[in-house]
């Protein structure tokens, strides 16, 4: 469904990523992991438009078009502005959750629905209750005075308002108490079983590596591993640096 | 609920804006007859001011874009349609529109370099548009150069300004709550969400910046044709200051409090003229005096109609605990 080749990405004249390659099938949870400043977030900015590669033979294919790279018969390389990426069905919540704070919980979801035609149904919001039952009980509650679980829950109740067939999640359990990080754990795998594919960066390497397929291990702006995630999670140099044993 | 059911419907809509707007020509025709001109006069400019506010407070209070450069746009309007009316015998009301039309135009145009631009950096980047544009202005041939233009036909009449002030408040409720109104809150609320979301920020910020720039260009249409001459020092950096004085008073994004604030600021100026020379140290202590203890405007962070029905409710509603 998603794919990335040797893609480089910069600020300015700082390189982050060094050529990282990675794949996302339909129907998988894959998970990103890796130490602060591995590159994990600016992989999914990249993937979401909001970055874009520094080297002209990088490609990030979605759904078999290009999000950026170069078009067959095509000479030029061309980036997807963030919205038509959207518009294609992925949905991007980005760290820090980033709730639009002055508007009611209900105009963020309408907000998440922006990129289709037309006025989103009953049926859109009654998923996004579905998954998460709290938000149903503070629609008209402002965003910004939301505990900060809750407000995860509308980030990814507003990017799923999107009906993405990709869902790309930055730090879902940034900040948020052992227990919500469960409860938000479960919802991602629900999510998933509904019919959503999921690629996950995620600093608690243990929890990333229970619910996902797949993972791949980030360093310095490489992928150094990758693999079935019960391998990953049994690998002796992973369990060193990443779940503190 | 039944009330606002039926005020969601867009025949109601359009029912209910007729009617006020055939009620504001109709009122204004008649405060029109009975007012003396001075005052008439004051009317009328806290209508142009209460259109060229509106304009900016869409893009500055809405969409959250700080523009240092909207008297600018005020003085292609006001030259266009003076030129329109003066040298080419258009009429006065397909004047003003074109005055709207080419200041909304060159707000597109400004609109794709400088908006890539944020915060301090656009305000500091539109404030040299504005610069460019006033001596452009003073330097041209048909715009008689900093001596400014003459012999424009006084034609704004205050049911006029009412009628158009009325027809962008109602213009612009509407797209406060349409899908590009609230995706270009949403830009102000948090740019990277929004683009997140899938919300074309460049796009709404453009459109922003291009309505905002007609309303300009049809107060500065109005203005040129209610002071019958205008110079390129009428459009300096002070102008754009002052409706942007109107909007950050009133409330940024608050439509209603940018009405107060076009009322009080235009108005204030006018009462306090029996002071003489400290008219300006008065009104300079007014400004002051509201920032301290309305930091966020005069109807800055309030819910009209929560207010309207706390009002309605106060009577009703007892407090626990307190006396009898």
């Amino acid at each position: 469904m998603l794919k990335l080749e040797k893609v480089d990405v910069s600020y300015g004249s700082i390189k982050a990523l060094h050529g990282i390659s990675l794949e996302v099938k339909t129907g998988e949870i894959v998970a990103l992991i890796g130490a602060n400043g591995a590159g994990k977030s600016t992989t999914l900015r990249t993937i979401s438009g909001l970055l874009k590669p520094s080297n002209k033979d990088s490609k990030v294919i979605f759904k078999d078009e290009y999000i950026h790279g170069i078009r067959e018969g095509g000479r030029k390389y061309e980036c997807m502005p963030p919205y038509r990426i959207v518009e294609m069905g992925l949905s991007h919540v980005p760290e820090g959750r980033h709730v639009f704070p002055l508007m009611t919980v209900y105009e963020n979801l309408l907000m998440g629905a922006h990129s289709r035609k037309g006025k989103p149904g009953e049926s859109d919001f009654d998923r996004v209750y579905h998954h998460f039952p709290r938000l149903k009980e503070r629609i008209k509650q402002m965003a910004g005075t939301l505990s900060g679980g809750e407000q995860q829950m509308v980030a990814m109740g507003r990017a799923l308002m999107a009906s993405p067939s990709l869902l790309i999640l930055d730090e879902p359990s940034m900040g948020l108490a052992p227990m919500l990080v469960e409860e938000i754990f479960h919802i991602i795998e629900d999510i998933n079983v509904a019919g959503t594919t999921i690629l996950l960066v995620e600093q608690n390497a243990h929890l990333a590596l229970e619910i996902s397929n797949r993972a791949y291990v980030l360093e310095t702006g490489t992928v150094v591993l990758e693999g079935q995630a019960q391998d990953l999670a049994k690998n002796e140099a992973i369990r060193k640096s990443y779940l503190g044993e | 609920m039944a009330l606002k059911k039926l005020l969601n419907n867009w025949i109601v809509q359009v029912l209910l804006f007729l009617s006020i707007l055939g009620l504001t020509a109709f009122g204004s025709q008649i405060i029109n007859d009975i007012t003396p001109p001075y005052i008439l006069m004051i009317g009328l400019f806290i209508g142009i001011n209460l259109i060229m506010a509106l304009g900016l407070n869409l893009i500055t209070g809405v969409t959250g874009q700080l523009t240092l450069g909207h008297a600018a746009f005020m003085s292609i309007g006001a030259y266009a349609s003076a030129i329109a009316t003066v040298n080419y015998d258009i009429p006065f009301l397909l004047g003003v529109l074109i005055g709207g039309l080419v200041a909304g135009l060159v707000g597109i145009i400004i609109g794709f370099p400088t908006l890539r631009l944020t915060g301090d950096y656009l305000a500091i980047a539109t404030l040299g548009f504005a610069e460019i544009v006033r001596v452009q202005f003073t330097n041209m041939k048909i715009t008689n150069g900093a001596i400014g233009f003459l012999g424009i036909e006084g034609s704004t009449t205050f049911p006029i300004v009412m009628t158009i002030a009325v027809t962008v408040v109602f213009a612009m409720v509407w797209l406060e709550n349409s899908r590009n109104g609230r995706a270009m809150l949403a830009i102000r609320e948090d740019e990277v969400a929004s683009s997140a979301v899938g919300i074309n920020t460049t796009l709404y910020k453009i459109q922003a910046f291009a309505i905002g720039a007609f309303c300009a260009g049809v107060g500065g249409a109005l203005f040129a044709h209610t002071t019958t001459f205008i110079q390129p020092t009428d459009f300096g950096f002070l102008k754009s200051i002052d409706i942007l004085s109107i909007v950050v008073l009133g409330g940024l994004g608050s439509i209603p409090g940018t009405i107060i604030g076009a009322i009080v600021l235009t108005a204030a100026p006018e009462v306090l003229r029996p002071l003489s020379n400290y008219r300006m140290m008065v009104y300079g202590l007014l400004l002051v005096v509201i920032m301290i203890f309305r930091p966020y405007g005069l109807m800055g962070g309030v819910n009209l109609r929560q207010a309207v029905r706390r009002a309605i409710m106060w009577p009703k509603k007892k407090q626990p605990g307190r006396g009898e």
